[in-house]
Formats: structure tokens, sequence, C-alpha cells
């Protein structure tokens, strides 16, 4: 397992689209943190677009590159190797990748800037949402035979997780402001890791105090270390559940 | 060695393999022959685990190759169209199956890397290689490992007649040494003095697996093209 992540890594790094990638986060945050004069104010400015990149090039890059390397998974499967070896070190590959490329080109700058609870808050939540998103955009790739179909599916799970499900929640929201819908708000962001891993954040911030009542539910909930707990478990079954998905399809792949 | 029981597979409402069943033994050469689209390639894949096959089973050396993986080091495969990662190098590609395999356990057999003149090139990406090197590099990968069993799948195609002579010398002596030989190829002509065995497919279902000799008898025919013309015709 170890020899063919090796290999997928060398490949990745040889691709440099992931080092582009960590160039433009290191720009992006540093330049954020010198333009506020109040670097706990450029956190949040940075936690805004971290929330969109982030998710959007761990969905791009590593399902173009599941097709990119079907050779590669072809040539594997006819070698004495498992098939779950394989697809579990592809799935490592990207996802250290993936995650080393935020450490460095985020997690760095946050550390310098702003070492606090937050920060670290912010850290952990940007690697484990470029796990996540690995997992699904695999589970897409693995799914949709034609290379097309399967990055349309993944721009789609991008619109879906950043702009269409806030859009849902609102109208819910709207249509049912009569009724209490706090408790039942809490337990819908479990289904949108971005919009967890913000509000994780965003209670660590002094901001909190201004989303009024729901925020107070919020921090009634998420402030608690039980919160905490189930949060974090929600997000790494966000992680296994897609891996588990895509790895039973591709034991059965016909290649 | 290998050996096929009502082995189906459909894609879609197509039936790509219908109930095929064969017995491969050791130290024979069988020749897979059948006209495009009769389901020899989706044979050769299932047989490798490539491809999963709906119904019946497949076993080597008496264990069902289904929940095994294992039994790969024992087949060297060589694909119709070798498809390679097109970043790395003919070199690179070497090393890794070598490393993939480990090292320590093959004899290794470079004969094929030296005659095909590949170990002067090893610095080339395999992007810029043409199909006939391509060809090269897969013949070189399915013998490099000393396996008891060869799959080879359209092997000569591509190759210039220097590299095609190359290659089937390799195969005799290879076969002289009591291994498997599964090969498929469309040029009949070639066949005639390397194979014992002919395995006769049509639109996925399997018409006769025969000794040569049988073959020719049963034909009156010298040449496997005639008596394979003859039985097509029929």
């Amino acid at each position: 397992m170890k020899k063919i992540i090796k290999y997928v890594i060398i490949d990745i790094l040889r691709n440099k689209i992931v080092l582009a990638y960590t160039a433009f986060l290191l720009l992006i945050s540093i330049s954020i943190f010198n333009l506020e004069d109040n670097s706990a104010k450029g956190l949040l400015s940075l936690l805004n677009i971290i929330l969109i990149i982030v998710p959007l090039v761990s969905l791009l890059f590593p399902a173009i590159y599941v097709y990119n390397s079907s050779e590669f998974l072809e040539l594997l499967v006819s070698q004495p190797l498992k098939r779950k070896t394989i697809w579990l070190s592809l799935f490592w590959g990207l996802a250290v990748s993936m995650s080393c490329a935020f450490f460095v080109g985020a997690g760095i700058p946050i550390l310098l800037f702003q070492a606090t609870a937050t920060g670290f808050m912010m850290l952990g939540a940007g690697l484990i949402l470029s796990v996540i998103f690995v997992a699904l955009a695999m589970l897409a790739a693995v799914i949709a035979r034609d290379k097309a179909k399967g990055i349309g599916v993944v721009i789609l799970l991008w619109l879906y997780f950043s702009v269409i499900f806030d859009g849902l929640i609102l109208f819910i929201l709207f249509q049912f402001a009569d009724y209490p819908l706090e408790k039942m708000m809490v337990a819908a962001t479990a289904f949108n890791p971005i919009d967890l891993s913000r509000i994780l954040i965003l209670l660590k911030m002094d901001v909190a105090a201004l989303m009024g009542y729901t925020g107070a539910i919020f921090k009634d909930f998420f402030g608690t270390q039980m919160g905490l707990i189930i949060s974090f478990l929600v997000l790494v079954i966000w992680m296994i559940i897609p891996t588990w998905l895509s790895l039973r399809k591709f034991k059965h792949k016909d290649l | 060695m290998i050996i096929a029981s009502n082995v189906s597979k459909k894609f879609g409402k197509l039936k790509v393999l219908d109930n095929i069943t064969v017995n491969c033994t050791k130290g024979e050469c069988i020749a897979l022959i059948g006209p495009n689209g009769c389901g020899k390639t989706t044979f050769i894949k299932s047989i490798l685990g490539m491809v999963v096959c709906d119904s019946g089973f497949i076993t080597f050396n008496g264990k069902n190759i289904k929940h095994d993986w294992k039994y790969r080091e024992k087949i060297g495969y060589m694909p119709q169209i070798g498809r390679y990662p097109d970043n790395m190098t003919i070199g690179q590609v070497l090393n890794m199956m070598k490393d993939i395999r480990g090292k320590k356990n093959f004899i290794l057999d470079e004969e094929l890397i030296n005659k095909f003149g590949l170990d002067e090139m090893l610095g080339k990406r395999m992007r810029t290689l043409s199909g006939g090197t391509r060809q090269k590099v897969s013949a070189a990968l399915a013998f490099l490992f000393n396996p008891d069993v060869l799959i080879l799948d359209e092997p000569t195609a591509g190759l210039d007649p220097v590299a095609s002579e190359i290659l089937k010398e390799k195969i005799n002596t290879e076969k002289n040494k009591g291994k498997l030989i599964l090969i498929t190829s469309h040029i009949l002509s070639e066949l005639d003095d390397l194979v014992t065995q002919v395995i006769y497919m049509q639109e996925g279902k399997l018409w006769f697996h025969k000794s040569i000799s049988d073959l020719k008898e049963d034909t009156g025919e010298e040449k496997l093209s005639r008596a394979i013309a003859k039985v097509m015709t029929q």
C-alpha cells in the first residue's frame, strides 16, 4: 500500500496543479493577514474564501485525476494487488496531497498570524474538508464512467454544498417562519460539512454574538464539549461513507 | 491450470460471454480465435479479474479467483492496447512494476528489454512513444517476472517484422519451458508453428476447443488459416 501511495504522490507532485493551488492559498492568506490590521478580522475574511476554494479544488482536481489515471488503475489491477489496496492508496495519495497543500498554503500563515483556538479550529476544519471532498470526488468519479459527466456531477456537488443548500435552508426558514425551527436547523447542518465547519469556526469568534437567537441555540449546542464531539463525528462520517461506497463500487467495476 | 466454468458476462443488454467452459492445462500454447467483438478480450480480462463475471467461476490452480489476487503473480499479461501513465518514463514504469511485485521474489527475465533496445531509451516518457514501442514495453513487462502463465492479447499487432520475430522466438522458448500460453491474434499464419490448441469463439459462445492436429484432421486442411476459414464458412 505504501508503495502505491508513494507513486500516486510522486505523480501528483509532477502534475504541478497541487503546487499552484498551494501557492495560491499562500498568496491569499498572507495578503489577507497583511491587509487587515487586526488578524482576528483577517481570519474571518480568510474563512469565507477558504470555505469556497478548498471544497472546489478538492472536488475538481481529484475527480479529474482519477479519470486521467484510468490507465494507471488498469495497469495496477492486472498486477498481484488487491483492488481495495489500489483504491485506498489512490484515496490516501490524493487526501494527503490536498491536505498538505492546505496545510502549507493556509495552515502555516494561520499559525503565524493567529495561533489561537479559532485558528486551530480553522486549520482542522480545512484539513477535514479537504479529505471529505476528495472522498466525494472519488465517489463521483467511480460512479460516472464518462469523464464529462463525472466532472459535471462534481461541479453540481460543489454548487449544492456551497450555494443551493443554504438557499434551501433559507427557503424553509421563510416558509415556516411561524414555527420554532431552531433545533431543526442544528440537525440540518449535519447534512452539509461546509456549513458545519463554518458554524464551528464562527462560534469560536466574537462575531457569534451578532447571530441573534439562532446563534444562541447554536452556541448552546456546538459550544459544549458534547456538541463539539458530535460535530467532529459527523465530519468523520462524511469522510468514511463516501470512501466506503466508492470502494464497494470500485471492487466490482469492469476495467 | 486455468478452469473456467459457465462464465457469463453482460455489458448492459449485450451478452459478451455466454456460458464459456474451458480447461487450460500446463505446457499448452492456446490460440483464442474468433471474429472481432466475439468476447476474446473480455474473456482474457475476466481471467485477470479486470472484468468481474456475472455468473460462473474461474479457478487458477484449483483456487477460485474471485476473492483472490495473489494468483496474478503467476501471470504475465500483455494487453491489446498498452496504456501507461503518460508522465512516467519507460525506466520508471519498469522500476515501478519491479517495486510493486517485490524484486526479491523473482528471477527477472530482461531478455526482451535488451533485445528490443528498450534499455537505451529508459528516459523516454510514455506519452512520446509510438504504438509499436508501447507494445514492446507491454511485451517486456509481461515476460519480465518469469510467470507460469502468459496471456498475450494481439501481441504482434503494431510491431515491426524484426520485433515481431524476436517476440515469437521468445514465446517459443517459454512454451518449451512448459508454461501455459494464451494468445489471441488475427494473423493466423504466424500462429501456425506456435500453438498446440485452438479455442474458437463466436458471439460470446465457445464453438470448440481442440488440439491443432484434431482440427487439421477434421477439416482436412494443412494450414491453420485455411482450417479456420473452413470452420467459419460452414
